[in-house]
């Protein structure tokens, strides 16, 4: 590599970087407790405990679920039902004063599905975690937000690669490993951001890159609504709203013949951001491992309760529906976690010492050598 | 400030493998439950073992 080239890419390297890094630090110490959010919420009490009854109580149906969540928060309509794993007695409700709200302003809690009692679930709706999940995810900055964080992503994918092609001049002369302690502190920081930098290499681009991508789910979504929703519901474009739902009770029922090998994940209520003015939509999510995060909706009509179309799911769907466990880590038990965390730890020390890196060079540049001072 | 062709690979040989290691580490869990998740854990260790190590070898 011709010196010209290596001051190129360092140039790039330093740039990306620098630009990111404030954000990228405050993502990684935001997104560390966001890795335990689960054991957290356990810890601090804010995770909805149904009463114990006997394992085989029956459940109500979704309608008579329906009629409690209304009951409950009169005024309000519904947005979502969703179901989680942990809870196989408890189904996730959202509602919000109209079904189009936007998802900040909606309320979540847990209905027990064998008697109807609602059971709050105070992290969902505010607290210290959503105050973290809200700096992490937009700002609290909605879409700004969100598309300034995706392109602080960029810049740091784009500094990770630049760092890796500088690697290799770098460490020409060093043994893999090397850390050279006894020469400088420069030094061995420096030594430690490369080695610590290559080995946290591909796990930092994924989750660098998968945040990119739910960064943009939002545009994603939009794009999916506009293609692949819209064609399905055109012969519903003249008519006229719904004042009169059709009951919910059979709605997983009816998703299940549609679509016999998957499960239900969530169902979008008529008039939501994933179902349409005149449908309900049952997301099915797959029954394997892997499919589990691809989610295929169900459209059924919300008055006759017929089934209009299984949608097509986009690829771009499937991309966002695979970065979600990527990013989060949250698919490989406990200890995924832990080294989660391990590598988030290392990102920040990269990134401290990237900083760190950058003002000794600076400094050591300035005093006695003018000609030095281009070279950043 | 030359280097010959080898050196690439002198440097990026151990790197390489750490990097097929930890993707193949993300991906297994994908995949299923049990030993998936086991070999998860290896191919994310590894990179966290060695960027650890590094921090705390001190003379």
């Amino acid at each position: 590599m011709k010196s010209k080239t290596i001051r190129r890419w360092s140039f790039i390297h330093t740039w990306t970087s620098l630009i990111c890094t404030a954000f990228l630090l405050m993502l990684a110490l935001t997104g560390l407790p966001l890795i335990f959010h689960h054991e957290i919420e356990h810890l601090l009490g804010d995770a909805p405990v149904l009463r114990q009854m006997p394992a085989d109580t029956p459940h109500l149906d979704l309608q008579q679920l329906v009629a409690k969540a209304q009951a409950h928060r009169p005024g309000e309509v519904m947005q979502y039902f969703g179901w989680d794993e942990d809870e196989p007695n408890g189904v996730i409700t959202i509602m919000a004063k109209t079904a189009g709200t936007e998802p900040n302003l909606s309320h979540t809690y847990m209905l027990d599905a064998r008697t109807g009692e609602p059971v709050a679930m105070p992290s969902a709706n505010g607290g210290l975690m959503m105050f973290i999940l809200r700096l992490h995810v937009d700002l609290f900055a909605g879409l700004p937000g969100k598309l300034l964080l995706a392109f602080m992503g960029i810049l740091f994918v784009l500094a990770i690669v630049s760092g890796a092609v500088l690697y290799l001049p770098f460490m020409r002369r060093l043994k893999f490993g090397t850390v050279r302690q006894e020469k400088s502190t420069r030094l061995r920081w420096l030594d430690l951001h490369n080695l610590i930098g290559i080995v946290t290499l591909t796990w930092a681009l994924v989750v660098g890159v998968t945040g990119v991508v739910s960064a943009c789910a939002d545009l994603l979504i939009a794009a999916w609504r506009n293609e692949a929703l819209s064609a399905m519901i055109e012969p519903y474009r003249e008519a006229p709203p719904l004042t009169r739902l059709a009951p919910a009770s059979q709605l997983l029922e009816i998703a299940q013949r549609a679509a016999p090998e998957m499960q239900a994940d969530f169902i979008a209520f008529p008039g939501t951001r994933f179902s349409s003015e005149h449908h309900y939509a049952v997301f099915m999510k797959g029954s394997t491992h892997l499919t589990s995060h691809l989610l295929t909706p169900v459209l059924i009509d919300a008055s006759t309760l017929e089934v209009t179309a299984i949608a097509e799911r986009p690829w771009y769907m499937d991309v966002m529906g695979m970065s979600q466990p990527l990013h989060f880590g949250d698919y490989g038990g406990m200890p995924m976690k832990v080294l989660w965390a391990a590598l988030d730890v290392l990102t920040i020390i990269v990134l401290g010492s990237g900083l760190y890196l950058w003002t000794a060079r600076r400094r050591a540049a300035k005093p006695p050598a003018v000609a030095q001072e281009s070279t950043p | 400030m030359r280097p010959r062709q080898s050196n690439f690979w002198k440097v990026f040989a151990t790197p390489t493998v750490i990097a097929l290691l930890s993707a193949a580490g993300l991906f297994a869990a994908l995949l299923g439950d049990g030993i998936w998740d086991g070999l998860s854990w290896i191919g994310l260790g590894v990179p966290a073992v060695l960027g650890v190590r590094g921090l705390m070898q001190r003379q």
